[in-house]
């Protein structure tokens, strides 16, 4: 009760190690009923949701996953912040609910321990306690429940055991001075900063002692045997590459049903709204602007999905860390963690849920640093560049007599993003995001049935968690680039009388070139004209930071063959292979073809994984960073490759 | 010996770990403190990184922190 008389809403935290179970339970206290967000100025996700709990509703603050509360972790600043009370807009909280693993209970407990010292009263919430008995083991619950002078509850969330009794417990609880049940040794503490851990798991080991009955079943039984092929030196190799080939296949040609499909709803869409709307200014803004960002953003929504399906799955079953524990030298080599094979490979297909992916990175540094070099993975946007700028200029040619020049120039487009990728992480690692190398301790939980509530829960959530903070800036940015396009209106060409018949059939193609956009174009015309590009090409690059397979149906329009067009239609192969300059040279060359491949394989041309990167670090100043530092790369790759080209004699 | 001399399967015991910095710190709150018992599981492909079983559980770590770990077998 509060000053007032009124019943003052309990604040619950939910503490425990990672894959004790503990989103599992949250998940199960809360249902539907949570927020997601971050913690003001990081990157450490807030959750919070509403327990009922006979009668009260209680607020339920997740904290994150946590080895130990000594706050050299963010994740642990902030989760000692907020048991302190610490942390604005988060009340003190009246009790902790420690989630621990029956199966690694001494290790599960240390954080118990850390938590006494905070003197919040803990209620313990004991998971895995099924799999525990099942390996013939026991556990007293009302003895260590002694030993550690706190409520011991055996829960199972899936079948609701313990749940009721557990809201039981911590109503109980709240209010009472807890007793820490055992002694700091202060003496230790002069032998090192480190005597304190001794004394909390001398405790912890005699307090199981006294409470746990180990059989002679081995434990984690199942999970060495099934070990014994996921992380074989060959056969874990063959299979990791099989499932990564699976998530690939799935993300970069499965998802392209319900992608083409939204696509053509959109544009179905559209069509409706062009034949129901008058013509105007207020039609073209809903269908170009409004209606192509809306659609440019919910068609990533497939791969987002699907990836994540794969992620939870993965996570869940235990599958990640033994990933990472086969990849991690391969990794490290360029200084990253064996977790962000998953995100680059992801990145092939799209850099956004690549980016997304990223999250399963603990370190801060290593996750920034897989982040800033995704982008440089050929994603399946570059394709229909890659695809035109080829079918126009090395159709049909060969190298060495058997290979054509087509797939060799497309490999190497993706063997350079890669090869610029691991560069700039060796850099990155060494400067922006120096810091002693994160210990790379990593547990191996044992397998386990992923829950499905669980998986779907994150799988909505992350898709959410786009729209929402990802969407509307795409959208706004989608707009944006709409009116660079729409203004200032050219004279209406039915009106004033066209200078010439040519003229008069292209409007769209002359809107296009005395637009904002245009104008811009011929701006940085001298900026560009050392790669080998002409104003025409500068206005395709400004519009396809929309979405880089707009390049295509910009070069349609403004070649005036009209944007219906794709990368392998002929008549957009023959404009680009005709278009002249002023004086009558072509403006393109084959060596334009190669200098533009690879600014499209270096360059941030894609709002979207801005908006991504905006949202996955917090700040403006990432994507910032990664705009410029991509653009002047692509623009010194395509320099070099075309006045290198030209001094070699080509073009 | 170190932790990364131990041969695969040897029961070993941990005598001390060198250092003091966060490192240390963050083995001995995974629970790998002097007197507890340690055992290499497996190594990875390329011989790194090495998982280890230590209080029940498996934990996955480098070389260069296994090296800070002193046992006797």
């Amino acid at each position: 009760m509060d000053d007032n008389g009124h019943k003052r809403q309990l604040t619950i935290a939910l503490a425990g190690n990672p894959n004790a179970g503990k989103t599992t339970l949250f998940n199960s206290l809360t249902g539907l009923k949570q927020k997601v967000a971050n913690y003001p100025g990081v990157t450490v996700e807030r959750k919070e949701g509403k327990w009922l709990l006979n009668g009260t509703t209680a607020n339920l603050i997740d904290l994150p996953g946590l080895y130990s509360l000594d706050a050299t972790s963010l994740d642990e600043q902030i989760a000692s912040g907020i048991i302190r009370g610490d942390q604005p807009g988060i009340a003190k909280p009246d009790a902790i609910v420690a989630v621990v693993d029956a199966t690694n209970l001494e290790r599960n407990l240390y954080l118990v321990t850390q938590l006494f010292e905070f003197r919040v009263p803990v209620v313990i919430a004991l998971t895995m306690i099924d799999a525990f008995e099942h390996q013939k083991h026991e556990i007293d619950v009302e003895m260590l429940s002694a030993q550690l002078k706190s409520p011991v509850v055996a829960i199972n969330a899936k079948t609701g055991r313990g749940i009721n009794e557990l809201a039981e417990k911590v109503q109980k609880v709240v209010g009472i001075e807890p007793v820490v049940p055992y002694i700091l040794d202060e003496s230790a503490d002069e032998a090192g900063p480190n005597g304190r851990i001794f004394s909390r798991y001398k405790f912890i080991s005699n307090a199981v002692q006294e409470s746990v009955w180990h059989s002679d079943h081995k434990q984690h039984q199942i999970s060495e045997k099934i070990d014994k092929i996921l992380t074989h030196k060959v056969f874990g190799l063959v299979i990791l590459v099989a499932i990564l080939l699976l998530v690939f296949q799935t993300i970069f040609s499965w998802a392209s049903l319900p992608m083409d499909l939204l696509e053509l709803g959109f544009g179905a869409a559209a069509d409706f709204a062009r034949v129901h709307m008058p013509a105007g200014i207020l039609t073209d803004l809903l269908v170009d602007g409004i209606l192509a960002g809306v659609g440019g953003v919910v068609v990533f929504l497939p791969q987002i999905l699907l990836l994540f399906l794969f992620i939870s799955l993965l996570e869940d079953s235990g599958y990640m860390s033994r990933a990472a524990f086969l990849l991690d030298k391969l990794m490290s080599g360029v200084g990253l963690h064996g977790k962000a094979f998953l995100p680059l490979i992801s990145s092939f297909a799209c850099a956004i849920p690549g980016i997304m992916a990223t999250r399963t990175i603990e370190s801060r540094r290593d996750r920034f640093a897989t982040i800033m070099i995704a982008p440089f993975m050929s994603c399946s946007a570059r394709l229909p560049v890659y695809t035109l700028m080829i079918a126009t200029f090395f159709a049909g040619q060969s190298v060495l007599g058997f290979l054509s020049l087509g797939a060799v120039l497309m490999l190497a487009m993706y063997a350079l993003g890669i090869a610029v990728a691991i560069v700039v992480a060796f850099i990155l690692k060494r400067t922006l995001l120096k810091a002693p190398p994160p210990p790379f301790l990593m547990e191996m939980p044992p397998y386990r049935m992923p829950n499905l509530r669980t998986v779907f829960q994150n799988m909505f959530t992350r898709a959410w968690l786009f729209l929402k903070r990802a969407g509307t800036v795409i959208l706004a940015i989608s707009i944006i680039l709409w009116a660079l396009m729409y203004f200032p209106r050219s004279s209406d060409p039915l009106i004033v009388a066209p200078l010439d018949e040519q003229q008069a059939v292209q409007p769209e193609s002359e809107q296009l070139k005395n637009s904002f956009a245009g104008k811009l174009g011929h701006a940085i015309e001298p900026v560009i004209q050392p790669l080998g590009f002409d104003w025409k090409i500068g206005v395709a690059l400004i519009a396809s930071f929309a979405a880089r397979e707009v390049l295509v149906s910009t070069l349609s329009i403004i070649y005036s063959v009209g944007k219906d067009q794709n990368e392998e239609s002929e008549t957009l192969i023959s404009a680009v292979r005709d278009a002249k300059t002023d004086d009558g040279r072509p403006v393109w060359t084959p060596l334009t073809a190669l200098s533009l491949m690879v600014f499209f394989v270096l360059a941030m041309q894609c709002m979207s994984t801005l908006a991504v990167v905006r949202r996955e670090t917090n700040s403006w100043r990432w994507p910032v960073f990664m705009f410029t530092y991509m653009t002047v790369i692509a623009y010194l790759g395509a320099l070099i490759t075309y006045q290198g080209g030209k001094a070699l004699g080509f073009g | 010996m170190t932790l990364t001399e131990l041969p695969i399967g040897c029961d070993a015991r941990v005598i001390s770990i060198k250092g003091t910095g966060r490192i240390t710190r963050r083995l001995m709150e995974m629970g790998v403190i002097p007197g507890v018992g340690v055992k290499i599981v497996k190594m990875a492909p390329f011989g790194d990184p090495i998982e280890i079983r230590v209080r029940g559980y498996s934990l996955a770590m480098r070389r260069s922190e296994a090296n800070a770990i002193e046992v006797s077998c």
